[in-house]
């Protein structure tokens, strides 16, 4: 029990999320989880205006079964199984943060300076996760997966475009991080 | 059941943190590396072992993993402009959902940003290169 309360190291989390994988094609799905948002489109009528969005989102309904349970699953691990640790940062990336004026780096599980309510009611911090949001599920469905479908499931079955999509992850990661964040922060 | 695994493992890895995303664009740990690479070796040979068996999926047909179209222009762009929001926000779709159960409930702006964003992909599908 204490070993599942403490956080899980990288390998055997990885391991994990690849049996998710195998789970999912073995129930006869996919791993895929940015199709959600396409799908919660769907639901919402957004089918009648945009033809991408008129298909049979019905037949999708599992995958936000999936979705239900990953949020319940985010609830039993952080309510029930953990113990309140910091997160193991890296020296580096703590002073490199605290450069930036994100102190405490490591305390919590996301940065009060975005996520906290005093965060999301300032004009920045809303503008923040606002245009964060929204680049993810533009650039998501544009190269059609996000980081389950392509660097998971499209590495593991080797497929040359998934691969092409995970140097554009980093590409656009890369950039975020060392040319814009020391502009907006 | 497996969302509900799935959820938890994100959690108890710290994938579902933006300090853990940041320091992985920074290249100073190994952790979120670690994760991605055990992820896609055991998922290798995951493919491989149940291609060899002749596994097939509980609705009987065999077990197949869908194929991505061929292309580059999309991929690369789409990719990128998925990997600046991933970066600045430290959530790709799954932790998205996932952060919810969490309790932070500003993640429900992400999320809501990334359902107009996808939509306006719909929009704008057939003006783009792909």
């Amino acid at each position: 029990m204490e070993y599942i309360l403490q956080p899980w190291p990288w390998y055997i989390s990885g391991p994990c999320i690849a049996i998710v994988m195998f789970l999912l094609l073995y129930f006869g799905r996919t791993f895929g989880m940015s199709s959600n948002l396409r799908t919660m489109c769907a639901m919402g009528g957004a089918g009648k205006r945009v033809a991408f969005f008129n298909y049979d989102w019905k037949s999708h309904k599992w995958n936000l079964i999936v979705v239900l349970g990953a949020i319940v699953g985010g609830f039993i691990a952080h309510f029930l199984l953990s113990n309140p640790i910091d997160i193991a940062l890296s020296d580096a990336t703590v002073t490199d943060l605290k450069a930036l004026g994100f102190t405490d780096a490591g305390q919590h599980l996301l940065p009060p300076e975005l996520f906290s309510w005093d965060a999301v009611f300032s004009f920045k911090g809303l503008v923040i996760l606002i245009s964060g949001g929204f680049l993810v599920g533009f650039g998501t469905r544009y190269a059609g997966g996000c980081t389950s479908g392509h660097a998971i499931t499209g590495l593991s079955s080797l497929q040359l475009p998934s691969l092409i999509a995970v140097v554009g992850f980093f590409l656009g990661g890369l950039i975020m991080i060392h040319l814009i964040f020391p502009i907006l922060f | 059941m497996v969302g509900i695994f799935f959820g938890i493992v994100l959690v108890k890895s710290e994938a579902v943190s933006w300090y853990r995303i940041y320091e992985m664009f920074k290249f100073q740990s190994f952790h979120m590396y670690g994760i991605i690479g055990t992820a896609v070796i055991t998922g290798i040979i995951l493919l491989k072992l149940s291609e060899k068996r002749r596994i097939k999926t509980t609705e009987g047909t065999s077990l197949r993993v869908p194929l991505k179209d061929r292309g580059f222009t999309r991929y690369i762009i789409g990719g990128s402009i998925f990997g600046l929001g991933w970066a600045l926000c430290g959530a790709c779709p799954g932790p998205m959902y996932i952060l919810i159960g969490t309790g932070v409930w500003s993640i429900l702006i992400v999320i809501a940003a990334a359902l107009l964003g996808t939509y306006v992909y719909g929009l704008l599908k057939d003006k783009l290169p792909h």
